[in-house]
């Protein structure tokens, strides 16, 4: 059992998975506040943009990953400088996780009570006051819910990219482990019980973490 | 709220504050229209508790969203303090909804933020200081009667006391309207007595103009001074409480107030009579028999329609007047203390 490889696998894993997780956010935040913002019935309606926008992301999410990162190639080669790779590898993540963090946060804020958005309004607020001071802080902890999906999903989604040449224990697990033959499979095992583990404590923590910050419990 | 309001001072009374000129409101749906206003010209003065009152699906929820721009009408005008509130752009509007505030039937408060956050809301958004803010939010909790909850949460709270954070939070800007949509409907009929009492309180301390909507005619006879019946998007009668109660000339009014089959001019007997009108203010008081029993006179009901609603007594009595005039205005006095109106009407 090679467990320094394990080791290795499980921070290049932690490391494509929060790069991911963060910079998917800081797209698919605002993204989500667009899409909720700009419908008929938002605060903004703007019906065209919205469509669009809707549409481009329904376009992404449609495309399998696997084909994502194939196609993906000659831009991830000029957007982070090589097509191969662990650091690579976050580019095509990136591209497939933020579309569906959108569609995930789009969700969460539209749970907030329709009436508090118009009690924010009638008290004069600025379309950004209700963005920041209603909408986002009203949703935190549907967001922590939803952002413990999210990042399950990368986590899953990273030991796709030994397709390209990107590391992670889920892409040693299939390079180290199966792809090598029947004497190798143990490693394998390892390495998906360390992925089962992760996702299990991201899990639980994004559990936990809603119930604390969610005040509507008594 | 130490601070003299400057309202109350300077402002002659039966100033018009709100005013509004045949305000229509179109709803474009699927196949047609619906026309939720049709031409309501009303004048609100200041420091009036002024009531709308109407059927469900009268337009009384849109009139009221109209008067903060939560909805737009289709055509009309509303004047706010003289200023055009429809030829407002953004900016305009979010300072006027500062001065126009509103309260709700499902109280919209922040359920992630405390009492005391919720209450302070409106003074960030208007960049009061921090300081200054928490001053102010102690002393509305304070006028809220609600100084122990400050670190509590929503839904931790009854209803009643969520209605007092609301109304708390819509004070915070120091308004010189209170829009209340359906603000006691949620509520039970102990704890709607308690918010009503707050809102007159509001009105005459702070001379703050409120403007209610409800369905409930018991609200509107225990704090408003005037009242509009709505009724298919018109104002069917508009007059002072007493006044409209006691005259009840439109339909719509007569249903309101349970007097559902009867014309009040065919009531109008062969003898002199007293109307005795019900409108749910007392609870099985047995009136007639404490009439009887006080007064010492024999009653003579000629007709009554009165019926239960939401179990209080809505509906009117016709009974026969007594003709010595020193017992008939004792009979009058007795009832009207038992908060009941009464009018004599004469035969012919």
């Amino acid at each position: 059992m090679n467990w320094s490889l394990i080791w290795q696998g499980f921070l290049e894993t932690c490391m494509m998975t929060f790069w991911t997780s963060i910079i998917s956010y800081a797209i698919g935040l605002p993204l989500g506040v667009l899409l909720v913002i700009t419908r008929k019935d938002g605060i903004r309606p703007a019906p065209t943009f919205n469509a669009v926008l809707g549409a481009v992301i329904n376009f992404l999410r449609s495309i399998p990953f696997i084909l994502l990162i194939a196609m993906l190639i000659p831009v991830t080669r000029v957007v982070m400088g090589t097509s191969i790779g662990t650091t690579a590898s976050v580019f095509p993540l990136v591209v497939s996780a933020t579309p569906y963090i959108a569609r995930v946060v789009e969700q969460s804020f539209l749970e907030v009570d329709g009436g508090v958005i118009e009690a924010a309004k009638a008290m004069g607020s600025s379309t950004w006051q209700i963005i920041w001071k209603v909408l986002i802080p009203e949703s935190v902890p549907s967001l922590v819910t939803g952002a413990a999906m999210a990042v399950t999903t990368i986590l899953a989604y990273t030991a796709m990219v030994s397709a390209v040449g990107g590391g992670g224990i889920g892409a040693y697990a299939i390079t180290k482990g199966y792809q090598r033959g029947k004497k190798y499979y143990d490693f394998m095992y390892v390495a998906s019980a360390v992925l089962v583990l992760m996702v299990q404590v991201i899990a639980i923590t994004g559990t936990r973490l809603t119930r604390r910050l969610d005040h509507r419990i008594r | 709220m130490s601070e003299a309001n400057p309202i109350l001072e300077t402002s002659a009374p039966e100033t018009p504050l709100i005013e509004v000129r045949n305000l229509r409101k179109v709803y474009q749906v699927p196949g047609g229209e619906v026309v939720a206003l049709d031409g309501i010209d009303l004048t609100i003065n200041r420091g009036q508790i002024y009531g709308i009152i109407g059927m469900s699906g009268a337009g009384k929820s849109t009139l009221i969203r109209c008067l903060n721009r939560l909805d737009t009408p289709t055509d009309g005008q509303i004047l706010i303090d003289g200023q055009n509130i429809l030829a407002m752009n953004n900016k305009q509007l979010m300072q006027m909804r500062r001065k126009v505030s509103m309260i709700f039937q499902s109280f919209n408060l922040l359920m992630q933020k405390t009492v005391a956050r919720n209450v302070r809301y409106p003074l960030e958004i208007a960049g009061v200081p921090k300081a200054k803010a928490n001053e102010r939010v102690k002393e509305l909790l304070k006028l809220v009667e609600l100084d122990g909850k400050a670190d509590a949460y929503p839904i931790q709270l009854s209803g009643g006391q969520r209605q007092r954070v609301a109304i708390a939070r819509a004070l915070a800007s120091d308004p010189e309207v209170l829009l209340c949509d359906e603000a006691t409907s949620a509520l039970d009929p102990m704890t709607t007595q308690s918010i009503l009492a707050l809102l007159q309180d509001i009105n005459q301390r702070l001379g703050i103009t409120v403007v209610l909507i409800t369905h409930e005619m018991a609200v509107i006879r225990q704090i408003c001074n005037r009242v509009a019946i709505l009724d298919g998007g018109r104002i069917a009668e508009e007059g002072t409480v007493d006044d409209v109660f006691i005259h009840t000339r439109s339909a719509a009014g007569k249903r309101l107030f349970g007097i559902l089959s009867s014309d009040e001019d065919d009531t109008v007997s062969d003898v002199p009579a007293l109307r005795v009108v019900f409108d749910g203010g007392k609870e099985g008081m047995p009136i007639i028999a404490g009439l009887v029993k006080n007064c010492g006179v024999d009653v003579n009901i000629l007709s009554a329609d009165i019926k239960p609603i939401n179990g209080k007594p809505y509906g009117q009595m016709l009974i026969e007047r007594p003709e010595d005039d020193a017992v008939c205005k004792q009979v009058i006095e007795y009832l009207t203390a038992q908060g009941v109106t009464v009018k004599e009407v004469v035969n012919g």
